[in-house]
C-alpha cells in the first residue's frame, strides 16, 4: 500500500527536481482547511523529518507524515494534461466527498 | 478536479488561495507568457505548442480581432489594417515615430498619443497593445486552471513616464491587473538566478528582432539596481537578414525584387541566418517568380563578414553604458544574452572579446525576460512570503524644476534607483507673493529650454511673507513602475498642491541618448550660462530690494550718500544687461558696500520702533 507515483507522474518529478536542482523527494499529506475539510499537501522536500514514512515508486521517494498517511493511504499520483492546463491528479480511495473544485476533501 | 502542483517545502497554498500570476514579456516582434509551476518558471504554449506569440493584429472587416500567427499572414493582405510592431507607437506623438511614410498605417494624430484608422475604427496604440495582452492572459488562464491575480509585463529600461502609463492602461484594459511593470534587463538577470549570485556588475545585451539595448545591473544584497541603459532602437536580428539578402541579390546578380519574390527571398536569408548559429554554411536555393534561380552557399565567415559593421555598432553602446556607469569592462562579473538575434556565433564572440568572458547563453534568449517576469510576478502575487524581494530601476534622465532665470534644479539625478523620493525646499522671490509656478523637466542640461517640459502646475494660498521667508517644500516621487508625481506644501500654512506626471507623450530614446549626449557636450557652455543666470537673477533680487528700500527709508539718506546708492545701482542696473557673471558679481558686492551703512540704519529704527510699543507686524524689514 502506502502512496505511489504513475511512471509518467515519476518522470515528471524527477524532471522538476533536476531543474529545480536540488531536493531528496516529494512530500504527500494532507492539512485540515477548505471548504470541505481537508486538503492536500504537495510540495518538494530539501529537510527529511525523523517521523517521515518514505515510499519509493519508480525511483522517486515520497515522504508522507504519518499523521496524514490514514488520509492518502492507497493513493496514486498520476501526472495529467488537461487543455492548456498540466498537473497532478490524485486517485485517493478515501474521499468521501470531495468539494466542486476538488482542492479540498472530506474522508 | 484540480490540477496539483509541487511547492517549495512549507508553503502548499490553502485550498482555492493559490495565487495565479503570470509574467507576460510585451515584446516589439514578439509576445510571451509565462510562469512558475512546480517551483520552475516555463514558457505557456498555445495549443500548438507554440510560446511565441507575434506582436501583430489584424482589425477585420467582419469585426474579427485576429492576434499573433494568423494575423501575421495578413500583413502582406491587409498591410493598412494589420498592426506590427505597436510597441513603438506607445505614449508616442506622431511626430515622435520615425519612418512615419515608409509605415502602410492611416495615422490620425491625436492630442497625446498617435492613432491608426483601421476598418473597425480608429485604434490607439494602448487598445492595440491590449489585444495582445488579452490573449497572452486568456491562454495564462487556460493553462493555470484560474483567473489570474496579477502579471507583471516586462519594458525596456528606457521607457519614459508616458510609455510606461500607456502599458499599465493597456493591461487594464484587457482586464489584468498588473502588480508591477519590470525592466527588460533586469527580468533577464533573475531569470538566471543572479540574485542567488555573487554580488557585483552585470552586463545584460539585448539584441532583438529591430531593437538593441544594454544595461548595465548592480547587485548587492540580493538587490538589482540597473546603473546604465544605452542602445539602438533602430539595430536588430531584421538588419542581419537584410544584409544577407542583399549579398544574396549581389552574388545571384539579380535586380531587386518586388512582391513576393523579395519576402521569399527575405524569408530564405533569415532561414539561412538561423542554420548558421548551428552549422558552417547554409545553401539557399529558391526560384523566383521572374524565372530567375538562386542556388548559393553562404558559409559562418561570409556572413561575418558581411554582418561586421552591425555587429560593431553593438560595441559604441557597450562603451558607452560603461562610461556611464563609471566602469572598465574587466569589473563586469557576468554577460547576460537576450533576444533570438544573440544566437549568432560572430555577435557570442565579439560579446566575449568586448567584455573578456564567455556570456551567458545557456537559457533560451528569446524566453528569459518573460522567464524572469514569472519569477518575479509569483513573488509578487505572495507565494513565496519569506522572500524579500526588491528589484531596483533606474531614472533615464534627470528630473527637476525650472527656478528664475529659466534655470534648472535638479531634484532626483539620472540613474538614481527607483522608487524614489526626494524633497527640496525653494522660497518666494518677491514681497508678499501668494502664488507659485512649478514647472517639472526632465533633461541633463543646465536651462530649461534645453529640457524636455514634463508638467506644469501652481502652488496658490501661500500666506504674504517677505521675499525668501517662505519654506516651499516640493516633493519628487517616482514609483517602482517609474511614474512621478509631484507635490508642493507651504511649510507654514500648510497649503498643498500635487501633479502625477502622465506627459502627453514621450521621448524617444534616440532623444534621450541626444539629450545625454548634448549634456556632456554642453557641459562648460552650460556651466558658464548658468553662472551668468544666477547673477542676474541675484542683481534683480538685489536691485529690487534697493529700490524698495529706499523708496520706504530714503529719508534715512542725506542727498550725498543717497546719491552714492543710486549711483552703485545704476551701475549694477549696467551690468545687469550685459554677458559677464564675473562683473555683475562685482556690481552687486559694490552696491552691497554702497548700501551698509544704509542697511544698519534702517536696522536701527526697525529695532526703536520695536521698542516703542509698535506691533512687529508694522515693520517692514
Amino acid at each position: 500500500m502506502g502512496v505511489t507515483l504513475t511512471e509518467n507522474a515519476a518522470r515528471h518529478v524527477e524532471n522538476f527536481i533536476a531543474k529545480r536542482g536540488k531536493g531528496l523527494g516529494i512530500r504527500f499529506g494532507v492539512k485540515t482547511s477548505g471548504c470541505s475539510g481537508m486538503a492536500y499537501k504537495l510540495e518538494f522536500v530539501d529537510d527529511k523529518h525523523d517521523e517521515d514514512l518514505i515510499f519509493e515508486s519508480h525511483g522517486i521517494k515520497i515522504l508522507v507524515d504519518p499523521k496524514s498517511l490514514p488520509y492518502v493511504e492507497g493513493t496514486e499520483l498520476d501526472f495529467v494534461r488537461e487543455g492548456l492546463n498540466e498537473g497532478f491528479k490524485f486517485n485517493n480511495p478515501n474521499v468521501k466527498d470531495a468539494c466542486g473544485c476538488g482542492e479540498s476533501f472530506n474522508v | 478536479m484540480a490540477l496539483l502542483q509541487i511547492s517549495e517545502p512549507g508553503q502548499s497554498p490553502e485550498p482555492h488561495k493559490h495565487r495565479l500570476a503570470a509574467g507576460i514579456d510585451l515584446g516589439t516582434t514578439n509576445s510571451l507568457v509565462a510562469t512558475v509551476r512546480n517551483g520552475i518558471a516555463v514558457c505557456l504554449p498555445d495549443e500548438h505548442g507554440r510560446t511565441m506569440l507575434p506582436s501583430i493584429v489584424q482589425y477585420r472587416a467582419d469585426g474579427d480581432v485576429v492576434v499573433g500567427q494568423s494575423a501575421a499572414q495578413a500583413h502582406t493582405t491587409d498591410p493598412k489594417n494589420t498592426i506590427l510592431s505597436v510597441k513603438r507607437f506607445m505614449g508616442r506623438g506622431l511626430k515622435d515615430v520615425i519612418h512615419v511614410e515608409a509605415m502602410p498605417y492611416d495615422f490620425v494624430d491625436a492630442e497625446g498619443m498617435v492613432r491608426l484608422r483601421t476598418v473597425q475604427g480608429v485604434r490607439s496604440p494602448v487598445e492595440i497593445s491590449a489585444e495582445i495582452l488579452r490573449v497572452l492572459g486568456a491562454r495564462a488562464e487556460a493553462s493555470l486552471g484560474g483567473p489570474l491575480t496579477g502579471v507583471v509585463i516586462t519594458v525596456p529600461a528606457y521607457f519614459d513616464e508616458a510609455q510606461r502609463q500607456a502599458t499599465k492602461d493597456a493591461a487594464k484594459l484587457a482586464g489584468l491587473n498588473v502588480l508591477r511593470l519590470l525592466n527588460e534587463p533586469t527580468a533577464a538577470a533573475v531569470a538566471y538566478g543572479l540574485d542567488n549570485a555573487s554580488e557585483g556588475v552585470y552586463a545584460v545585451y539585448d539584441l532583438g528582432g529591430g531593437t538593441f539595448d544594454l544595461s548595465i545591473l548592480k547587485l548587492s544584497r540580493g538587490i538589482f539596481e540597473v546603473l546604465a541603459t544605452s542602445g539602438d532602437s533602430a539595430l536588430g536580428g531584421d538588419d542581419f537578414d537584410h544584409r544577407l539578402f542583399c549579398w544574396l541579390l549581389d552574388k545571384a546578380r539579380i535586380a531587386p525584387p518586388s512582391g513576393e519574390d523579395a519576402r521569399r527571398l527575405l524569408m530564405k536569408a533569415r532561414e539561412a541566418k538561423e542554420l548558421l548559429s548551428v552549422c558552417e554554411e547554409a545553401p539557399v536555393r529558391a526560384s523566383l517568380a521572374s524565372g530567375e534561380e538562386v542556388s548559393l552557399i553562404v558559409t559562418r565567415d561570409d556572413f561575418a563578414r558581411m554582418t561586421e559593421h552591425l555587429v560593431r555598432k553593438t560595441i559604441a553602446p557597450m562603451r558607452k553604458v560603461l562610461r556611464d556607469a563609471g566602469l572598465s569592462a574587466d569589473e563586469v562579473k557576468g554577460v547576460v544574452m537576450v533576444g533570438g538575434a544573440t544566437r549568432m556565433p560572430h555577435i557570442q564572440r565579439a560579446v566575449a572579446d568586448f567584455f573578456g568572458q564567455e556570456p551567458l547563453t545557456n537559457l533560451d534568449p528569446d524566453k528569459v525576460v518573460a522567464l524572469g517576469a514569472a519569477i518575479q510576478a509569483n513573488i509578487l502575487a505572495g507565494n513565496r512570503k519569506d522572500e524579500e524581494w526588491l528589484l531596483l530601476d533606474v531614472i533615464p534622465l534627470s528630473l527637476g524644476l525650472e527656478t528664475m532665470g529659466g534655470l534648472v534644479e535638479k531634484v532626483i539625478p539620472r540613474n538614481a534607483t527607483l522608487p524614489i523620493a526626494r524633497a527640496q525646499e525653494f522660497t518666494t522671490f518677491k514681497d508678499g507673493q501668494t502664488a507659485m509656478a512649478f514647472h517639472v523637466v526632465q533633461g541633463e542640461r543646465e536651462l530649461v529650454a534645453d529640457c524636455r517640459s514634463l508638467a506644469r502646475f501652481e502652488l496658490r494660498g501661500i500666506p504674504p511673507m517677505a521675499a525668501g521667508a517662505a519654506r516651499i517644500r516640493v516633493t519628487f516621487q517616482v514609483d517602482a513602475d517609474g511614474l512621478l508625481s509631484v507635490s508642493a506644501r507651504e511649510m507654514a500654512s500648510g497649503v498643498e498642491t500635487s501633479v502625477l506626471v502622465k506627459p502627453s507623450y514621450g521621448l524617444s530614446d534616440d532623444e534621450i541618448a541626444d539629450m545625454l549626449k548634448e549634456g556632456i557636450e554642453h557641459a562648460e557652455e552650460d556651466m558658464g550660462a548658468r553662472a551668468l543666470r544666477e547673477q542676474q537673477v541675484e542683481a534683480d533680487r538685489v536691485i529690487e530690494a534697493t529700490e524698495h528700500a529706499l523708496e520706504v527709508d530714503g529719508a534715512l539718506l542725506d542727498d550725498g550718500e543717497r546719491a552714492k546708492v543710486e549711483a552703485a545701482l545704476a551701475a549694477l542696473r549696467e551690468l545687469r544687461g550685459g554677458v559677464d557673471h564675473a562683473a555683475i558679481r562685482q556690481g552687486i558686492a559694490a552696491l552691497g558696500r554702497a548700501t551698509d551703512e544704509f542697511a544698519a540704519r534702517r536696522m536701527d529704527r526697525s529695532i526703536r520702533t520695536a521698542l516703542t510699543g509698535h506691533k512687529v507686524s508694522e515693520i517692514e524689514v
